[in-house]
């Protein structure tokens, strides 16, 4: 329907725009009076803030000297980027995201399969139980996972001592193989929840009259799943994969609690908050922020552009 | 109506806070307000609000290395002349100098704090030490629990605690972190590369390597070593006077026998060097006054009501934080309650602050990047790191 939508001429827009009919006009503005508030409030609490921590970016402020506030144009943005601990958060925030949306796409695929063929009767029962983790507060999970492997406090070493690798002595957050490993674990547990239920909707929207033609004509169930089921819940992936993504790219709370960035686990946005709140360094803070944000457009504009996500008919297929 | 923002603890604050109120007779009512555990995190708070003007931030309890960087930018009310001639009497020497910034009191004293060498007799003994009466370096106790296969309690997490060992390393082989904390930041020089600072890399290095902490070495807090202090593999730690408190605590409702606290002996934190005084850590908590709240001067009386003695001596005995103040000490409920409030005193009088500068939070965290985690030292190449990674931060050329 939308690509129809898009290959009218303009002139045809025009005409349709000049010819609108005083129904159409009045609706329109309804639409703005009702739509309007919201609006504003939206400007209100995100654009200004962002606007003001690009301006804010620009200047050498320190919160505890405010008297020193000076201008230096992009010298934060030149300090940000040749410093190779921005770097290294960013390839840590990036290897985050990357193996948390493939691992969690899988399991929660292999999930809504289960959900939507295997157990129909206790569906409901099910997609309950499964949101469980993901309705616990991050903080909440990320102390539970901290203390689970904490070498202390954990029972992980001790249930686990069968493991090669894995002993009393093991300490989970003295290095960045192990860190992470948990940090991840800990994201994939609480969100593959949230993947498999957009995931079961896109798969309630593909057409069982398509999929009994395919197997009338003799598809095995791969060729079934990745002919017709894949294809015709692409939206219903594709903005799993970029809510995902754009969720995992800001991951915050499991490495505040679990190392606080210690042992090469520094990520993007824990480096904009000990540059902001810890070290009180508004404008230094800012510019990593402002950087920060610019990632994530920029994983909206690949996802938008380059795999064409319909966001609209993404969130009627996922909805 | 005054508001205390106060550090978590057992319930003392909020217990003189109700004394003060009645004492009052209605002059003013004194209510707590409860800060993160974290002591960064308290700063955070305070500095962000204090920087917004907040009036409503009466009094503040203040751990002493964040005192510098509120009093540069005036968030804190300045003491009035005979206030400051009152709250200073008797007060050890650690706590005036923690309680100071440019040769001026900024804040009340208030408790003091200070880590001691706990040991286990039976390990002490079987190395042929005796702590108590002779003077420990940081090479015995090292050769002491590896000879006999148990771990030190020190602290090696990444965290406040790290900054507390190394000063305390730094200052016991007669070094300083900084050179000039009073020069603005780009001036500031650091004393790291010096024998006090390979020293105390030296000592932290070698723990690190030979794995004289144990597995937990790297995420090892206060409480942490607390638990592998009263462990089969405890041996000495150096650790605040809490420990104390909390093993009885522990005593007390079965979860350890008598004999573990029988066991448990205390000294002066360790020397580097058999020949040169011991410099322990210095801690504990001031009051500060902010400077936009609306009732100053009534702040201060409930500041000067605080830190009584009495309440010094009653807050050590319910809640382990020892009084700043030397008549306090003679309380006989604080000697019942903690029999090494002696030595306390003592080292009190020993302690060195950590560095006292604006920039405190850099200086710190610049420490922890680069000494962490404490296998990873090398005396040769670890003060110099820090002190390029500091300095570059201070001048505003390198994240942190």
């Amino acid at each position: 329907m939308t690509t129809v939508a898009d290959k009218k001429p303009d002139l045809h827009d025009a005409a349709a725009k000049a010819g609108r009919s005083d129904r159409a006009r009045s609706e329109a503005r309804l639409g703005w009076l009702l739509a309007g508030p919201a609006f504003v409030v939206m400007l209100a609490v995100t654009l200004y803030p962002i606007l003001q921590a690009f301006y804010d970016s620009l200047f050498n402020f320190r919160l505890t000297a405010p008297d020193d506030k000076s201008w230096t144009g992009l010298t934060n943005y030149s300090v940000v980027l040749t410093d190779p601990l921005f770097w290294q958060a960013l390839g840590v925030t990036v290897f985050i995201t990357v193996t948390t949306v493939i691992v969690e796409l899988l399991l929660g695929f292999g999930l809504a399969l289960v959900m939507h063929r295997a157990i129909t009767q206790l569906r409901g029962l099910l997609r309950t139980a499964i949101l469980v983790p993901y309705g616990i507060i991050t903080v909440v999970s990320a102390f539970a996972w901290f203390y689970a492997f904490d070498i202390n406090s954990g029972y992980i070493n001790h249930w686990f001592d069968w493991v090669p690798g894995i002993s009393p002595d093991l300490n989970w957050f003295a290095q960045q193989g192990t860190s992470l490993f948990v940090i991840i674990m800990s994201e994939i547990w609480k969100t593959t929840p949230f993947i498999s239920l957009l995931l079961l909707a896109g798969l309630s929207q593909v057409p069982t009259e398509l999929e009994e033609a395919a197997e009338v004509d003799g598809a095995t169930w791969w060729q079934r799943l990745t002919r017709v089921v894949l294809p015709n819940m692409k939206a219903a992936i594709m903005v799993a994969v970029l809510f995902r993504a754009l969720d995992a790219f800001r991951i915050f709370d499991n490495v505040f609690i679990m190392t606080n960035g210690a042992n090469g686990t520094e990520v993007l946005s824990l480096l904009a908050y000990r540059t902001s709140i810890g070290r009180l360094e508004i404008g230094l803070g800012s510019a990593i922020s402002v950087l920060l944000f610019l990632c994530v457009i920029l994983i909206c504009w690949v996802a938008v552009k380059l795999f064409k996500v319909d966001l609209a008919g993404g969130a009627r297929g996922a909805g | 109506m005054l508001t205390w923002y106060i550090n978590p603890d057992d319930g003392g604050q909020a217990e003189i806070a109700k004394q003060c109120t009645e004492a009052a007779n209605g002059e003013y009512s004194l209510e707590v307000s409860v800060l993160p555990r974290d002591a960064s995190a308290q700063r955070e708070q305070l500095a962000r609000r204090l920087a917004a003007k907040d009036s409503s931030i009466d009094i503040m309890s203040l751990d002493p290395p964040f005192i510098a960087e509120m009093a540069e930018p005036g968030f804190l009310a300045p003491v009035p002349e005979d206030v400051a001639q009152r709250v200073t009497q008797n007060v050890v020497a650690g706590a005036l100098a923690g309680a100071t910034w440019d040769d001026e009191l900024v804040t009340v004293p208030f408790w003091a704090n200070t880590q001691l060498l706990w040991y286990r007799k039976s390990v002490a003994k079987a190395a042929g030490l005796d702590p108590e009466t002779a003077p420990v370096t940081w090479d015995q106790i090292m050769t002491a629990s590896k000879d006999q296969d148990k771990y030190l309690g020190v602290q090696g997490t990444k965290a406040e605690s790290l900054t507390v060992w190394i000063n305390a390393l730094v200052a016991s082989a007669g070094g300083t972190i900084i050179e000039n904390p009073e020069a603005p930041a780009d001036e500031i020089t650091l004393g790291l590369e010096t024998p006090a600072g390979e020293a105390a890399a030296t000592i932290m290095g070698t723990i690190g390597k030979e794995n004289l902490g144990g597995p937990a070495l790297p995420t090892e807090d206060e409480g942490a070593s607390l638990s592998i202090f009263q462990g089969d593999k405890g041996s000495f730690m150096v650790n605040w006077p809490f420990v104390w408190s909390a093993t009885k605590a522990g005593v007390e409702d079965g979860t350890f026998d008598q004999a573990l606290l029988d066991d448990i002996g205390w000294a002066l934190y360790p020397q580097v060097t058999a020949d040169q005084q011991t410099a322990p850590p210095y801690g504990g908590i001031n009051l500060g006054i902010g400077a936009f709240s609306n009732y100053v001067d009534l702040s201060y009386k409930a500041a000067e009501c605080i830190v009584t003695p009495e309440h010094q001596a009653q807050y050590f005995a319910t809640n382990g934080n020892p009084p700043s103040n030397t008549t306090s000490y003679d309380d006989p409920a604080v000697n019942e309650a903690f029999p090494m409030a002696d030595v306390i005193r003592e080292s009190l009088e020993l302690a060195v602050p950590r560095p006292q500068t604006p920039y405190y939070n850099e200086v710190s965290t610049g420490l922890q990047q680069t000494w962490h985690p404490p296998s990873e030292v090398d005396p040769e190449t670890t003060p110099a790191e820090s002190t390029d990674l500091i300095t570059a931060v201070l001048r505003g050329e390198q994240l942190l």
